[in-house]
């Protein structure tokens, strides 16, 4: 496999993520660390380069602080279920396998919003199809269609929050005006 | 110590004790969820959810206790790479277990897996059949 070399601009996110992981774990924020962190991250990047994550370039700051906030309390709400569930319900509990067709192709955006339904309630990744980015979920507690079709609307809605977030301009449009229709 | 219910020592001490209870909980409910839930993918669900909030909980109380503000940065990334590596783990096992049938099919009241994995299995058995078939 042949691999482009991405850009420094492309690659910025991810060094930045490595110096505070090695700030972090030092627990020392230090000019000289960081420095000695960066030098340690470039060498990293160049030396085990993985495929490139395709970023979009943008990056919306006024969408992603409520999203991670309202993720926040979903994952507090899916513990309190899973909990109630688990004491109440055990082994009669419900479940259902939902294939749910995403809009993006990108696969940071398919990645981030497979991770975001993992942990919100009731769902779980089984499968995914790369191709037509299709996710098939395990789905916990689900007794009639129309929970099914609930979950469907859900998880889209959680992608359209992700796309706002980081999509591509012309994800973005599209999700304008699928919410304007 | 002397419980001073003006002074700060006693609301941090508060919050932290209060999430350590609901912590530890949280991560006994992963534990009764392992024990009572009836298949392998209902048990990824307790395995997952419950925890990664316990987890929370219990290193916001390990910095709320610490009283330095060193400690912050290392227990965000422990969450962080928490947060990454669950759903990932989850989806392996999840999807592991799908394949080798660890589930009861009458407890799902849909599922629309199943035909495409029978799909792509016919298509590799035909493959197979052919003889140069490849695995995917």
């Amino acid at each position: 496999m042949s691999r482009r070399r991405i850009s420094l601009r492309q690659e910025l996110p991810l060094l930045v993520w490595l110096v505070i992981v090695w700030g972090a774990l030092w627990q020392d924020f230090s000019p000289g660390n960081l420095l000695f962190g960066t030098l340690l991250a470039v060498a990293v990047a160049r030396l085990f380069y993985l495929p490139p994550v395709e970023l979009s370039g943008r990056f919306n700051i006024l969408y992603a602080v409520p999203f991670a906030l309202v993720f926040l309390a979903k994952v507090v709400v899916a513990s309190a279920q899973v909990l109630y569930l688990a004491v109440m319900r055990g082994p009669q509990v419900k479940n259902a396998v939902v294939a749910v067709t995403l809009r993006s192709h990108q696969d940071l955006l398919v990645t981030a919003t497979g991770h975001v339904i993992s942990l919100i309630p009731g769902s779980l990744v089984v499968e995914v199809d790369r191709s037509t980015s299709t996710l098939y979920l395990h789905a916990l507690n689900i007794s009639s269609a129309e929970d099914v079709d609930n979950l469907r609307a859900e998880v889209r809605s959680i992608e359209a929050g992700l796309i706002r977030i980081m999509g591509t301009r012309e994800e973005v449009d599209a999700v304008r005006t699928e919410a304007a229709a | 110590m002397s419980p001073d219910p003006t002074g700060l020592d006693f609301w941090i001490d508060l919050f932290s004790a209060v999430f350590m209870v609901v912590g530890a909980v949280m991560s006994l409910g992963a534990a009764i969820g392992l024990l009572r839930f009836p298949d392998l993918l209902s048990r990824m669900h307790a395995a997952t959810k419950p925890q990664v909030l316990g987890l929370f909980l219990l290193l916001a109380a390990i910095g709320l206790q610490m009283r330095t503000w060193w400690v912050w940065p290392v227990l965000v990334v422990a969450w962080i790479f928490q947060l990454l590596t669950v759903p990932v783990s989850a989806h392996m096992v999840g999807r592991a277990g799908y394949r080798t049938k660890h589930l009861h099919r009458e407890l799902l009241t849909a599922d629309e897996l199943e035909a495409v994995v029978q799909k792509a299995a016919a298509k590799t058995a035909r493959e197979d059949s052919s003889g140069d078939g490849q695995l995917h």
